[in-house]
């Protein structure tokens, strides 16, 4: 068998974590993170010109190209600002060497189990790379090994396991609704056979099934109220894991959600998926946009933003249609390149300062100008204040659901202003307030995050037709 | 199928709800063990009854990991854990064993009214099966939910995934059961036990989860 691009996306992260395991010295362990990062991500880009057959394993559509490709580019400048960021934890002996190659063969591993889980045909394989993903971020997320790290990783492994557990009750349900259709074996799990033959599933045994899914991956998500892991997760780990986490991990328990919905609508007996995210969507956007206000943890402040801006995109994919859809996924890729993009910032910031409290950080936009200012933009950008992109989906998300639920708009508009003044009013103190803490300059590597806020911006002011046309195609295929 | 043989897989798939509802009362952590390595055996047994009856080899090595990794191999590291740690002492309920129990009956019968209901289709031993599964899942959740000791916190979840398989194997014809059974098992006996406890040991001198609360990010 020849290994085509798909192949290549997975064999690349699992070859080189395997290499990161055994090699010793974290510099070169860096480099050589980047390198794969970026070969896996230039692998993807790959798929728009030759595009791999499917097989009974693995799968590219429209949908999962899409995810793919931000995936391995957020990998990839990720572990560039990895690169930098562990430099400064070695220095300061908060990590040590035999802890980084650790670090780094994990941040592959993560890598390929994301990649795995997108572009797997099966259903089951997708749960086994959502599992497999969940489990090395609490690796990960435990690596500091203080008490909040344990108790963070703790956590998150105990509610992320029960999550994952509902997702593959639901799975087993799914098998079961669709054996009298499909029959028995390998055929009951392969993604592309089901959708064939999904108009004929049980749908009584399909809407049991979902609701475990919509609980057990939309744990995953950080849907309220089955987000209690995420903001310890976030604000206790190694901060290139909370920007992958954000940036990349929901998006990924999302993708497998949204897989299920489009199972589901082709059904005409099986109940709606839509209002189920709806509500979910709205709880988590109102629930977190409150949190913003009583937060002393940057990193943890970021982490609730996250859990109100995956509240509006599953809101978005819950209302459905094709403008909706498109906004949604539109809103999605924004938002994975703007938060991290913020975590970057926040994570050289936490270095400079030595500390994450809000109240001890102030006037960084006099004490480190660059990391300031490129937090602002993205704080700018986050809160979907125009010309960032963010804006434009928001706005998109907003116009397209007025027509059809103009009550529910309303609450998500309300949830999205009391956010903005819970950011704004936090930052502000961060940014302008008298500087405090230590004033050290900071060695940072800036580009990731300015590459990031770069596109953010440039998509906020002309998305490439393109660019139109595919996400066009992806919301089509979600109905 | 034999009317025996279905009435076989009902009472060991039966008595696996039933050990899950003898975990709900065990207030110290070794009893808790055996009782969970009753439930891994039943499992095991259950899992070995139905590979005969739908005639599927590879059930026999999901049988078989359950029987290896969950009634002997974790049980018994898990017993030199608890003694190494020295908590072989009481282990405290956050709410009376009647409530427990109350709230377990309520579960078992939720899951019955949900499971029955939704599967009128599907051949009588695959329902049951479901009905059982969710039960022992749901009671799993409860055992997790009531327990603050990290250590039986974990048996829980064993407990709950033991439901998961118990699904897995009733859903004939399922394939990757065997996957993901090693990935379940894989999954407990590296990562939680042996590092977590060890190193929430290390910190707080203690296993007990409300200690871990005490650290949260923000409250000092």
């Amino acid at each position: 068998m020849t290994i085509d691009a798909l192949g290549a996306i997975l064999l690349i992260p699992s070859l080189s974590a395997a290499l990161l395991a055994i090699l010793p010295g974290y510099m070169l362990a860096a480099k050589l993170n980047i390198v794969a990062a970026l070969a896996t991500f230039l692998t993807s880009l790959s798929l728009f010109v030759i595009e791999p057959t499917s097989g009974q394993y693995l799968l590219l559509d429209d949908l999962n190209k899409v995810f793919i490709v931000l995936t391995t580019f957020i990998g990839f400048t990720t572990s560039v600002f990895s690169a930098s960021y562990i430099h400064h934890e070695i220095e300061i002996g908060r990590l040590t060497p035999a802890f980084l190659r650790f670090y780094h063969a994990m941040y592959q591993v993560l890598m390929f189990a994301m990649n795995l889980a997108l572009v797997a045909n099966n259903i089951g394989l997708m749960w086994v790379a959502v599992e497999v993903a969940t489990l090395t971020t609490v690796l990960m997320v435990g690596i500091y090994r203080t008490h909040e790290a344990l108790e963070a990783a703790w956590k998150y492994f105990i509610l992320g396991s029960v999550g994952i557990a509902l997702a593959l009750f639901g799975t087993i349900l799914v098998y079961m609704a669709a054996r009298p259709a499909v029959g028995e074996g390998l055929d009951g799990m392969v993604w592309t056979v089901l959708v064939k033959h999904a108009a004929q599933f049980d749908p009584a045994l399909l809407n049991v099934a979902f609701v475990f899914l919509l609980l057990g991956y939309g744990t995953k998500v950080g849907l309220a109220p089955l987000h209690a892991w995420l903001p310890d997760a976030h604000a206790e780990g190694p901060t290139p894991i909370s920007a992958v986490l954000s940036g990349l991990l929901l998006n990924v328990a999302l993708y497998a959600l949204l897989r299920f919905k489009m199972m589901l609508a082709i059904n005409s007996e099986a109940i709606a998926p839509g209002p189920l995210m709806v509500t979910m969507g709205l709880i988590s956007v109102i629930f977190a946009a409150l949190m913003l206000y009583r937060r002393r943890d940057i990193k943890r402040m970021f982490a609730y933003s996250s859990i109100e801006h995956m509240g509006i995109i599953v809101f978005a994919f819950g209302m459905g249609g094709p403008l909706a859809n498109f906004a949604a996924l539109l809103h999605m890729a924004m938002h994975s390149l703007t938060k991290s993009a913020i975590f970057f910032a926040v994570g050289h910031i936490a270095q400079v300062k030595g500390t994450q409290k809000i109240a001890e950080i102030g006037g960084l936009t006099t004490t480190s100008p660059v990391l300031g200012w490129g937090l602002m933009l993205g704080v700018i950008a986050i809160v979907g204040l125009p010309p960032f992109g963010i804006f434009m989906s928001e706005f998109l998300v907003v116009s397209s659901t007025f027509a059809r639920a103009p009550w529910l708009t309303v609450i998500l508009v309300l949830g999205i202003i009391i956010a903005l003044g819970g950011l704004f009013l936090r930052v502000g103190v961060v940014m302008f307030g008298e500087p405090k803490g230590k004033t050290a300059p900071a060695e940072a590597s800036y580009v990731p995050m300015f590459t990031h806020l770069g596109l953010v911006l440039m998509a906020g002011i002309y998305l490439p037709p393109v660019l139109v046309t595919g996400f066009q195609n992806v919301a089509k295929l979600l109905g | 199928m034999s009317s025996l043989q279905f009435d076989i897989a009902h009472l060991l798939a039966g008595s696996l709800v039933l050990a899950s509802f003898m975990m709900l009362y065990q207030d110290r952590l070794y009893a808790l063990l055996n009782v969970y390595v009753l439930h891994a055996g039943v499992l095991a047994l259950s899992v070995g009854w139905q590979a005969y009856v739908q005639q599927a080899p590879h059930l026999y090595i999901t049988a078989l990991i359950a029987l290896v990794f969950k009634a002997i191999i974790i049980p018994v590291a898990l017993h030199r854990i608890i003694k190494r740690l020295g908590i072989h002492r009481e282990i405290e309920n956050v709410i009376g064993i009647g409530l427990t129990m109350m709230a377990g009956i309520g579960l078992v019968a939720l899951s019955m009214v949900v499971m029955l209901r939704v599967t009128p289709g599907a051949d009588a031993l695959a329902r049951e099966d479901l009905a059982f599964a969710l039960s022992v899942v749901l009671l799993g959740l409860l055992i997790m939910v009531t327990r603050r000791n990290a250590v039986s916190q974990v048996v829980g979840f064993m407990s709950l995934e033991n439901g998961l398989v118990l699904a897995a194997t009733g859903a004939k014809g399922m394939p990757l059961v065997v996957e993901i059974s090693v990935a379940f098992s894989v999954l407990i006996a590296f990562i939680v036990i042996g590092i977590f406890l060890f190193r929430i040991r290390e910190r707080f001198d203690s296993v007990d989860v409300q200690a871990l609360d005490r650290f949260r990010g923000e409250r000092r």
